[in-house]
């Protein structure tokens, strides 16, 4: 690839293409101010073609680990110092989601009062989401994020 | 003491449907009591329903309770744009047990997380109404002896009828079989089908609806298509009477056989079926006082102890 390595930072590799930019949005990458390499479309023998997003100088939370585990579930995040990769952290799917992702029912509770979402992951598989209030289920892909 | 909401019939367990079961059995023995004398109930009705709502009141009434609260949301702050959370901790501050119907789903849990009192779903949408649920199960109860190995034939609206899917959730504890007569337009959903596999429920599913279909049942459960759950009327005249009970369908059906429908009916149940001794949806409503007597007792901490050897029992002379 045609752009240097990163002495520290957050390489965040295999992301499903077309989720590159969801990604971008999701840590608000736009509104950075360091230095951001962002590919697209670039071959993968894994998923065919893939987005990669070097980040300098930022590490992420947990909790903004588990808000990219919505839009690609498979994703890695290689941490880097000293231009070494000291950490490899896979996304995990977690057992709930609060404030992360809409219910897509106008008629739940949480589309009509000031409050934070909640969903139970019930098919981590299958990517399945089921509303902590309403019950109605959601598809992982499809989801809006709040 | 932990607070004990009633919120989904989903959360209870068998012991717990049937200690419920055994409470209302007893207020059906003495409804009139003095148990829950200087209490407060708070009735909140987002949305209109009278029939649940006078339900909630007369057991608040018959056991002592005094009864504040709202038929509908145009009559509240609800009108000037006050949030739900807003108007469930003011009328904690007054109730000791608050009883809400609200059209939006979910809207029950939400409350029941935030308030310092007990709630009561009393209807949440499209989705849950465990009082009727409680009642619908207690009626069974009653008229087959027990709840266990039942063929049950859910009847008409499938889709948008709340209380058949809490009686699926709820009667997962007892080896039903289901049978799911609706139109396609109205049959049940994908979720509830998935429900059944998941806890082991058999269920068949026929759009006929004929002598010939519902021979087998214990228990024939009608529901009405309800015009409000539309948001296409094009739809809803086009099936609205599609699946109509008439008497003349009930020469083969088991001599156990109970007719329930939630009421209330617009035409589902032909008029000549009430005279048939199959017939049951009139005594089932009256059961539904039994049933919330039981659940304001649960919710307030009342045991069946407590209601076995309750001393304020009213023995009217008359």
């Amino acid at each position: 690839m045609l752009v240097s390595a990163i002495e520290n930072g957050t390489v965040i590799d295999h992301i499903p293409a077309e989720k590159t930019y969801q990604v971008v949005d999701l840590l608000g990458l736009r509104e950075s101010d360091t230095p951001v390499t962002i590919g697209y479309n670039l071959p993968s023998k894994k998923i065919g073609r893939k987005g990669i997003i070097k980040i300098t100088n930022k590490f992420f939370s947990n909790e903004e680990i588990s808000r990219l585990s919505v839009v690609a579930p498979k994703i890695v995040l290689n941490v880097i110092k000293d231009y070494e990769v000291v950490e490899k952290k896979t996304v995990e799917t977690p057992d709930e989601l609060h404030g992360i992702v809409k219910c897509n029912n106008p008629k739940c509770i949480t589309n009509n009062e000031p409050m934070q979402t909640y969903f139970n992951v019930v098919d981590k598989e299958h990517g399945v989401l089921k509303c902590h209030y309403c019950d109605k289920e959601q598809d992982i892909a499809n989801v809006k994020l709040c | 003491m932990k607070k004990h909401n009633f919120v989904t019939i989903a959360d209870l367990n068998k012991d717990e449907i049937m200690y419920l079961i055994q409470m209302a059995q007893e207020f059906e023995k003495h409804p009139n009591r003095d148990l829950l004398k200087g209490k407060v109930v708070a009735t909140l009705f987002y949305e209109p329903s009278t029939r649940t709502r006078l339900s909630f009141e007369t057991a608040a009434s018959r056991l002592g309770a005094r009864v504040i609260g709202f038929s509908d949301a145009k009559a509240s702050s609800v009108s000037k744009g006050e949030t739900l959370k807003d108007t469930i901790l003011m009328v904690s501050n007054y109730a000791d047990v608050i009883a809400m119907r609200h059209y939006i789903e979910g809207a029950a849990q939400y409350a029941s997380e935030i308030a310092p009192v007990p709630i009561i779903n009393a209807g949440d949408g499209a989705h849950m109404h465990p009082s009727q649920c409680l009642l619908d199960l207690y009626s069974i109860y009653k008229t087959q002896g027990t709840l266990e190995n039942l063929n049950i034939y859910l009847v008409g609206d499938l889709k948008y009828g709340r209380t058949v899917h809490s009686l699926i959730m709820a009667m997962r504890h007892f080896n039903p079989t289901f049978h799911f007569i609706a139109p396609a337009e109205l049959a049940m959903p994908q979720e509830y089908k998935l429900y059944c596999n998941q806890y082991g429920i058999k269920f068949q599913e026929h759009t006929e609806f004929n002598e010939n279909v519902i021979a087998d049942a214990d228990i024939l459960y009608m529901t009405r298509v309800q015009k409000e759950r539309f948001s296409d009327l094009m739809e809803y005249e086009h099936v609205k009477d599609v699946y109509i009970l008439q008497n003349d369908m009930l020469g083969m059906a088991k001599e156990n056989m109970k007719i329930l429908h939630p009421l209330p009916r617009v035409n589902e149940i032909a008029y000549d079926v009430d005279d048939n001794p199959h017939a049951y949806y009139i005594q089932q409503a009256q059961n539904g006082l039994y049933a919330r007597e039981a659940i304001f007792s649960y919710c307030l901490g009342i045991t069946l102890d407590d209601i076995i050897n309750d001393k304020t029992i009213i023995k009217s002379k008359y």
